[in-house]
């Protein structure tokens, strides 16, 4: 087969965010309503999404790295390197007043957009002018 | 107690969360990447600002694979729409998608990751400091969407 890894990966990819977009639609995540009568403890089945894409994945990040030394089309298995100080709290408490006020995260926002729920345009808006202003104050902490 | 919890059933929820949950595991399993979302949401700012942040390599390096992912979760919202399933409208008024979409865009970049970096990737990694940062945003959140309720705004 001519078909190179890149290729193959980048496909992969592609099918990656398909499940995971279908998925949201499907548990109508793409729906603000939905997750703010969570928030609002009307209805609970965000727990339950929450609970299902965990479970799977603590079985899946678990095992593939023993199954096989390396991913299918990929040289490394990754790890997310992340620890927790002032500045990353401050950002989950920012999120969340966000959160909290749409209903709307990154995820639902891309989905729900293919979905033709063109009102979410306005909070795919909003998070790329956030991203943009943490990038430019980032830069400048940099500088500093 | 749990038909008060679930008035709409648990189908949709718990099918729903597999199929996100596949979309990061074939993602991990094919290409050894965590599949968080908002991340995206910097890297494409790398393709028209000249920032530094926006230049640093962490950045730059994924930024293809996770416009292609990005893609793909656009492209799963009307695989959904095209099988003739239901979507129904939101009545959330546009100042608070705007409002809350920045304010969160912020802090979900600030706090290393949104409902999916930190929510289902760091917590099926088994990652304290993601655990902890789940719960600031899942507490802080409840708070917020019961007030907001409770002022009737």
């Amino acid at each position: 087969m001519s078909i190179n890894q890149p290729t193959l990966a980048s496909f992969a990819t592609l099918l990656s965010g398909v499940l995971f977009g279908f998925g949201l639609a499907l548990a109508t995540m793409i729906r603000p309503e939905s997750v703010l009568s969570f928030l609002q403890f009307d209805d609970f089945g965000l727990l339950l999404v929450l609970g299902s894409a965990v479970t799977l994945n603590l079985a899946v990040f678990w095992l593939a790295p023993r199954w096989r030394t390396r991913p299918l089309f990929g040289d490394t298995f990754q790890t997310r390197p992340f620890s927790i100080d002032r500045r990353s709290l401050v950002g989950g408490i920012l999120f969340g007043i966000g959160w909290g006020l749409c209903g709307v995260c990154p995820g639902p926002a891309l989905a729900g957009i293919g979905a033709g729920s063109m009102d979410l345009l306005v909070a795919l808006g909003g998070i790329l002018a956030g991203a943009l202003a943490h990038g430019l104050w980032a830069s400048r902490q940099r500088d500093a | 107690m749990l038909i008060n919890a679930f008035p709409h059933g648990m189908q949709q929820y718990l099918v729903g969360g597999l199929f996100i949950g596949l979309g990061i595991a074939t993602l991990f399993v094919s290409t050894g990447r965590m599949g968080g979302v908002s991340t995206f949401f910097s890297a494409i700012w790398s393709y028209v600002s000249s920032a530094p942040y926006f230049q640093s390599a962490p950045i730059v390096s994924g930024r293809r694979w996770r416009l292609v992912y990005s893609t793909g979760l656009v492209l799963g919202g009307a695989l959904y729409v095209a099988l003739g399933l239901p979507v129904e409208a939101t009545h959330v008024p546009a100042w608070k998608l705007a409002v809350g979409g920045a304010i969160s865009g912020f802090g979900a970049r600030l706090g290393g990751g949104c409902t999916s970096g930190h929510g289902i990737c760091g917590m099926a990694s088994l990652s304290v400091g993601s655990m902890l940062i789940v719960l600031t945003f899942l507490s802080t959140a409840i708070v917020v969407a019961h007030v907001v309720r409770a002022l009737g705004i």
